[in-house]
């Protein structure tokens, strides 16, 4: 495999990492705090050890560290607008999961995201060319 | 006004976060050893250095002031708030980084933040 092309897939895996691990993530924990009444302090212990919370932050973990590996080879300019693309996961999560209604607006949204993702993401991970 | 002040917490932080890291992980190199023994010594290496360890402290500070955002403005307030931070760290990227930020990236990051913008109800 040309040296390129490895770090354009070994981009792609990780850029569906960070967000899937991102989405899935919030949600495990949105739906962990659900209903859940956090007054004192053993509420909050509670809480981060029932095991809706205990994948949310197992997948926040995940998050963070794959997308500091990304940023190991890829630039900033770059990660942004790719891994922006857990705000659309996120969306459709909500829709399906949370009985959230998506509008015109926000498909308008999630339309414009896809569009910036796809165009940053077809031009190479890291514009210097030293790797 | 708490809300700007949040706001301008959360933006400041989140930009901090992401140029320190982004400028320790350029520092380390290209990940290549993904072995379980390998990235365990990963971890054990990076957990030492001060740039990501002031990173997590300002993404905690921009975890803890968006919750608190959320007490005092709706979610519409709060989201496009990191379309805003997009845009910033996009610019600091060029400029504090020296990444060649190309026009497609530019126009990239501009629709991007008008979908975040959007997506907010």
């Amino acid at each position: 495999m040309r040296p390129d092309s490895r770090l354009h897939w070994k981009t792609r895996v990780f850029a569906i990492i960070v967000v899937l691990s991102n989405a899935l993530g919030n949600f495990s924990l949105a739906w962990g705090m659900r209903h859940r009444e956090t007054n004192s302090l053993m509420d909050y212990f509670a809480a981060i050890f029932s095991p809706w919370v205990m994948l949310g932050i197992s997948l926040l973990i995940l998050w963070l560290l794959s997308r500091m590996a990304l940023l190991s080879w890829a630039d900033l300019s770059y990660v942004l607008p790719v891994t922006s693309l857990g705000y659309v996961a996120s969306a459709i999560i909500g829709r399906f999961f949370l009985s959230e209604q998506i509008t015109p607006q926000r498909w308008a949204g999630t339309l414009l995201i896809v569009a910036g993702t796809v165009l940053v993401g077809r031009g190479s991970p890291h514009a210097k060319g030293e790797l | 006004m708490k809300a700007w002040l949040l706001l301008g917490i959360i933006v400041a932080s989140t930009v901090m976060a992401d140029l320190l890291q982004s400028t320790e992980m350029k520092r380390h190199g290209e990940i290549r050893d993904f072995h379980p023994r390998g990235l365990g010594r990963l971890v054990a290496n990076l957990a030492r250095k001060k740039y990501l360890i002031l990173a997590v402290v300002f993404m905690a500070a921009s975890f803890f002031a968006f919750m608190t955002l959320l007490e005092v403005a709706d979610l519409s307030f709060a989201v496009p708030a990191s379309a805003a931070t997009l845009v910033f760290e996009t610019i600091l990227a060029r400029l504090v980084l020296k990444e060649r930020v190309d026009s497609r990236r530019w126009v990239g990051a501009c629709l991007v933040a008008c979908g975040v913008a959007l997506l907010a109800k």
